[in-house]
């Protein structure tokens, strides 16, 4: 196929100044409207033909949307069209959300991440959306707004399926918002890639581990997986082990293997099954092991 | 199709040029602006052929459009340097040799002099991190990563 320096014509840029202006756009056009936010997946899925809209409504410039802020009380609110690159940057991210800065960080190439924003990283609903784990383990919660207004959808019932949320045809992804994390915790992204830079995910885990008295071994760990079911994934029954068990070697790799049995994966031309539940496995040490050595 | 009235700052010049909804920074750039040092390559967003900043950062211009750019500055390779005097970064890729058949060059030059602009003194993996987005099917990296070293190390001495 011969490069495309445009887009196929047969669409309207609009740039949208409130969110009501946007919720009645997504009423009008229905599905010939879409929403742009870096346009890193959007302009893609455009020359490839596998979304053809009429109206494409550009929601970054409306008010807050790129904002990142941090409340100690309240925790982080990230714009959703703040940028991976404004993220990784945040003081406030770099100290205390590490394992959301490492995710954004993993995140295509230096260039994309210019672009690319949180809110289209999770809207796109992929299995292997590098922020998605980081955002699970931190208990995220996602405001949402819509004609009722606005309303908050937990990370966790947020993915649904590739390529859907739990977003109403004529809602959209306003803000996320991040718990401040319980006192003490680490926390760790691992991807792995075909190569170590700008692949999509072959597999990838996030783990945030922190001291607790509830727990007999003294501490919780949160795990989530990427590009290994069809939506990113917690893994209750390796968290159960690290919370039960005196830790060390034998708890953690019994986590591992537990971690591996959650996942589903598919054959894809990224890998097999097969080498990604291996790779679950493999990752889910190195991240327990990881944390631990930071937690002590 | 809609057709947009916008302006744009490119290279220090202000542009006022009236652009449809589907045509790409990259397009505006190269077609209507006749700065085809900037290279077409994948119209993906993979390659980082395309690469200019955008308010200072870089960014693959296949994957902006021409109206998002309404309001902006924008450096291609054309701007970097003054006159006949050549960038350090771009004269640093002459002293190494860190060209092949070219065609990434510009782009490579765009992600490097932004990777100095916010970093003056980076280390190996910084500026491979910054050129992972940025593809040399001729595989010349390791002349490439030596020229940005060397711009620095001349940044340094002025």
């Amino acid at each position: 196929m011969l490069p495309r320096p445009s887009l196929p014509p047969g669409f309207d840029y609009l740039r949208a100044a409130s969110p009501d202006e946007v919720v009645g756009l997504l009423q009008r056009h229905g599905d010939a409207a879409r929403l742009l936010s870096g346009g890193t997946d959007l302009f893609v899925k455009m020359r490839d033909g596998a979304v053809q809209p009429k109206v494409v409504v550009d929601v970054k410039h409306l008010p807050g949307m790129r904002d990142i802020a941090f409340d100690e009380g309240t925790g982080l609110t990230i714009g959703a069209a703040a940028t991976m690159n404004e993220l990784v940057r945040h003081p406030a991210v770099q100290a205390r959300y590490t394992v959301l800065a490492e995710g954004a960080r993993a995140v295509a190439t230096y260039q994309v991440r210019n672009r690319a924003t949180i809110g289209g990283n999770l809207c796109n609903c992929s299995p292997c959306a590098d922020t998605a784990p980081a955002l699970l383990v931190l208990r995220a919660r996602m405001l949402v707004y819509g004609p009722g207004g606005e309303r908050e959808v937990s990370a966790a019932e947020f993915f649904l399926g590739p390529g859907l949320s739990a977003l109403r045809a004529d809602e959209f992804l306003m803000s996320i918002r991040v718990p401040v994390p319980p006192n003490g915790s680490r926390g760790k992204y691992l991807k792995l890639g075909r190569n170590r830079g700008g692949d999509l995910a072959i597999a990838s885990v996030a783990v945030l581990g922190f001291p607790s008295e509830d727990a007999p071994s003294g501490y919780l760990f949160r795990i989530a997986l990427g590009s290994v079911a069809p939506t990113p994934i917690r893994t209750p029954l390796a968290e159960e082990v690290l919370a039960e068990r005196a830790l060390g070697a034998d708890a953690f790799a019994a986590a591992a293997e537990e971690s591996m049995k959650a996942a589903t994966p598919i054959d894809d031309v990224r890998a097999t099954a097969a080498y990604r539940r291996a790779m679950v496995r493999n990752l889910t040490l190195q991240g327990l092991q990881e944390v631990w050595a930071a937690l002590q | 199709m809609a057709v947009h009235s916008i302006t744009v700052k490119v290279n220090g010049a202000e542009e006022r040029v009236r652009v449809p909804s589907n045509m790409t920074l990259l397009r505006l750039l190269r077609e209507e602006l006749g700065l085809t040092g900037t290279k077409n390559g994948c119209s993906a967003g993979e390659c980082g052929a395309c690469t200019v900043m955008l308010n200072g950062q870089p960014v693959n211009s296949c994957m902006v459009l021409a109206v998002e750019a309404d309001g902006a500055e924008v450096t291609t390779v054309e701007g970097l340097g003054s006159g006949d005097e050549l960038d350090v970064i771009q004269q640093a890729f002459v002293e190494v040799g860190a060209v092949q058949c070219g065609f990434c060059t510009p782009g490579m030059l765009i992600s490097a002099r932004a990777l100095l602009n916010r970093n003056p003194n980076p280390g190996e993996d910084e500026i491979r991190e910054a050129l992972v987005g940025n593809l040399c099917r001729c595989t010349g990296y390791k002349p490439i990563i030596a020229a940005v070293q060397r711009a620095a190390k001349m940044m340094r001495k002025r």
